[in-house]
């Protein structure tokens, strides 16, 4: 059956649009059967629109979908899954109050006769499933007590319990660690070798040429092309999804480290696993990586910094003089900023304008002499931060949350830098960025180290920790693993310091 | 792209009136089956119906606009009705609250009945606050507690919870007078009303506690990592709320020239209603005031109005039912859609 077509998923000129926007233009996607595809290209290039329109949830307005040769017509997530079509999302949702085989069967519980459910039949379903795959999950266990891996697993298993032959993965290891990675992709070897095919979406290159077979790009809603995955590197990947040569991925550092900012000793964290007597200098106009390993408590440490969470023990000297530090509000005083990973649940306002999340954190500059808002000043200084960072935007009222990451991400530094701070703090600035603005968000770090302020930036991507840093804090399992000169970097040997362990 | 930034902005300028058109078309046909409806008396009968109504349903905004809810507003107007009216009855009446209390300055009592709210909210805010207690359920707290209290209170030697009456004429011409202007009288309420209206739209607008308000209600995380001081700001918010409860219970003691224990019993209710139909999110950080204003309009006019026109009471209550409901599903079509 699975081997009468060459393809077992054919999309062929599917086109969408959207007021304003064409999403879609002639995209092309051809998958062999038993194979992962990565579908590649920059945020915004029409990677989940294409999937949205595979799996029913937008319908395209041109193009035709053909399984295993035969034209279909996908309504709906119901018509997806019947054709063999399933979905693992970025954001996993499943049911946190309820246990695992309840999650796995959700809306087709085995039954006894009409009315009462078969959970012995539930239970043992799921463990052969589990088996089978060789997931590790008890069917018993509360979904709200998985670690996001096993969920993930939890995900696939119900996807391969519909029998589905066409898997869609997400972004799927955005929040693993090595280990969790590596069994990932041991189930998806198993799959692939029964037959499945994976449409694995990344941004992670070294990731791709691993795990797959093919790779599709895409730009600007437009289908670039497809190749064997032995035939590419980073690199080609990157010119092709960019569309230009990009030799830099960096802007040249022209910052000059100067005397000593800010001392951290023996900072060490209130919960047991967290991060352990840290040591540390940050100096005046220097960019300082901070590497680490999912895990390695990097967030947990600035954000101790900022006063967000509580330390044991620990110090924190600015300009040779010790400051105390337990909140926010303190660190603004010591003027410090923090730039959080998590953009939506601790960054933005979603419901606010571009002019409100700008002047947010900094509102008594905005107070005429009665004490009163001055609204048009808010407006100047909320346009000026559009400009100087270039931030698409149709105008200064326009709500934060229909803007992209990347303009998202740059509003946030402009939040941040009218507290005027002398350090910053960046955890992940750059993640589900697209590369075209990360370019510019690495030439404001840059800037803003050469006027002088010190910059610490958390970053999981080896190679923006390698291009970007002056030097690199490596943490491994809470605790400091060594300090590496950016001069010196490379993969390896911060590597070699992030898997450290005591 | 021009013409369809037109049409986005034509469709944002409807829908972010919408509450005024349906009022207007609720008037329009009101006034259809009966012309004499529209008549400058109507007009400020709904106004007057409106202004205490209004000013609680500010209150409950501050509240529902940092994404929580209070529901001891109606208790709250309740005990201050009842506070500021046990102070005000004339010398010569002869069943006194205080038989021997000396005749004060009016505003005295009103100031007192007022903090009185302030400090109710106070402890709202406080337990929203420092103790992350989910607002429901603080609130849920205070009010069967305030309620308590106002009824201890009422029922002290020698009033034993008889309905408080006798009030002084200089308090009662602040709900019943009118300034005259010529052959047009305007009640004192309605101008008390505009006036809150305008206070707190400034507070909305032109303030940081306004805007921290918002923030509070869009993203507490995010406010609280861009150091605003949120358990400060949720306090202010709480206690002005509060106090607007306190000065709505003293309007409802003069207006109606007297109190007893149970005025304001579920006012809350009819206050979040409105809100919420004039727009107000109930996930927080979206309100406006004249949405507000527009939604305490429209529940005034159906009573007033299906009364006007003879239709019996208890249909009332379904279509402020169904108001409610379709207003709320419209609005969150709005965010589904956009998805």
């Amino acid at each position: 059956m699975t081997k009468k077509h060459p393809y077992l998923l054919e999309m062929k000129a599917i086109g969408k649009s959207f007021p304003g926007v064409r999403a879609l233009d002639n995209v092309t996607l051809n998958v062999r059967p038993g194979t992962v595809h990565a579908l590649m290209g920059e945020n915004g290039a029409g990677k989940s629109t294409l999937m949205k329109c595979l799996f029913g949830i937008y319908s395209p307005d041109e193009g035709e979908i053909f399984i295993n040769g035969d034209k279909v017509d996908i309504k709906n997530s119901n018509d997806a899954l019947r054709n063999g079509v399933s979905m693992i999302h970025q954001e996993l949702q499943p049911v946190p109050q309820r246990d695992v085989k309840e999650n796995l069967w959700l809306g087709r519980f085995p039954k006894h006769n009409l009315l009462f459910i078969d959970h012995k039949k539930m239970f043992k379903d799921s463990v052969a499933i589990f088996e089978d795959l060789n997931i590790e999950i008890y069917p018993n266990q509360l979904v709200g007590e998985l670690s996001v891996s096993k969920i993930q697993q939890l995900e696939i298993a119900k996807a391969v319990s519909f029998n589905s032959n066409i898997i869609v993965m997400d972004e799927p290891t955005s929040s693993l660690t090595g280990i969790e990675v590596e069994h990932l992709f041991g189930i998806i070897n198993k799959l692939r070798a029964r037959g499945v095919s994976i449409i694995y979406i990344s941004h992670k290159m070294e990731e791709i040429l691993r795990i797959s077979d093919d790779v599709t790009i895409m730009r600007d809603g437009k289908y670039i092309g497809t190749w064997g995955a032995k035939e590419l590197t980073t690199d080609l990947i990157i010119e092709r999804m960019v569309g230009r040569d990009l030799s830099n991925r960096f802007p040249e550092r022209t910052n000059a480290p100067g005397e000593v900012k800010m001392k951290i000793s023996n900072f060490t964290a209130r919960q047991a696993k967290s991060f352990k007597d840290i040591n540390f200098e940050l100096r005046k106009g220097e960019i300082m990586g901070i590497g680490g390993l999912v895990g390695a408590q990097r967030t947990e440490l600035v954000e101790a910094i900022f006063g967000l969470r509580s330390v044991t023990t620990g110090q924190i000297m600015i300009d040779g003089k010790e400051v105390m530090i337990k909140s926010p509000i303190e660190a603004k005083k010591n003027k410090i900023a923090l730039l959080t990973e998590e953009r939506r649940v601790t960054g933005i306002f979603p419901v606010l304008s571009v002019t409100e999340n700008t002047v947010l954190a900094n509102l008594p500059l905005y107070r005429n002499k009665f004490g009163f808002l001055n609204e048009k000043k808010m407006k100047v200084e909320a346009r000026v931060g559009v400009e100087k960072f270039q931030t698409k935007t149709p105008s200064v009222d326009q709500l934060i949350r229909y803007l992209s990451g990347g303009n998202q991400q740059k509003v946030l530094l402009a939040r941040w830098l009218l507290t005027d701070p002398d350090i910053l703090l960046l955890d992940e600035p750059t993640r589900g960025i697209d590369i075209g603005a990360k370019y510019e968000i690495y030439s404001i770090i840059i800037e803003l180290a050469k006027q002088g302020k010190s910059i610490i930036m958390i970053s999981s991507e080896m190679p923006e920790l390698i291009g970007m840093s002056d030097r690199i804090l490596v943490m491994s399992e809470g605790k400091l693993s060594g300090i590496v000169d950016g001069a010196d970097a490379n993969e390896e040997n911060i590597m070699r310091l992030a898997a450290q362990t005591s | 792209m021009e013409t369809t930034a037109r049409g986005v902005r034509l469709k944002q300028a409807f829908s972010h009136n919408a509450i005024w058109i349906v009022l207007i078309a609720l008037i329009a046909i009101i006034t259809i089956v009966d012309s004499n409806f529209l008549s400058l008396l109507s007009l400020k009968d709904i106004a007057v119906q409106s202004s205490t109504r209004l000013i609680i349903a500010l209150g409950a905004a501050f509240v529902l606009i940092t994404a929580g809810v209070d529901l001891s507003a109606g208790r709250v107007v309740g005990l201050t009705a009842v506070v500021s009216a046990s102070m005000l009855q004339i010398p010569e009446y002869g069943n006194r609250f205080f038989p021997d209390l000396p005749q004060l300055w009016a505003v005295i009592p009103i100031v007192i009945a007022i903090a009185v709210g302030f400090a109710v909210g106070l402890v709202n805010g406080f337990i929203v606050a420092k103790f992350n207690v989910p607002p429901f359920i603080a609130t849920l707290g205070t009010m069967v507690a305030v309620f308590g209290a106002n009824s201890l209170y009422f029922d002290m030697e020698p009033n034993n919870s008889q309905p408080i009456a006798g009030l002084r004429d200089d308090f009662t011409v602040i709900g019943s007078g009118t300034l005259d202007l010529g052959s047009f009288s305007l009640p004192y309420i309605i101008l008390i009303a505009i006036a809150v209206s305008f206070i707190v739209w400034i507070i909305f607008n032109k303030t940081e506690l306004g805007k921290n308000m918002y923030a509070i209600g869009g993203n507490i995380q995010a406010a609280h990592v861009s150091g605003i001081n949120v358990a400060k700001n949720i306090l202010w918010i709480y206690a002005i709320a509060g106090a607007l409860y306190g000065l709505a219970g003293v309007l409802e003691a003069a207006r109606t020239g007297g109190a007893s224990n149970s005025y304001g019993n579920m006012y809350e209710l009819d206050a979040i209603a409105a809100c919420v139909v004039g727009g107000v999110s109930t996930t927080g950080g979206v309100g406006r005031v004249k949405g507000i204003i527009a939604g305490v309009l429209i529940f005034t006019v159906i009573n007033y109005g299906l009364t006007f026109i003879g239709i019996n009471p208890n249909w009332q209550l379904i279509i402020k039912g169904l108001i409610i409901v379709v207003a709320v599903a419209f609005d969150i079509r709005k965010y589904v859609a956009k998805k």
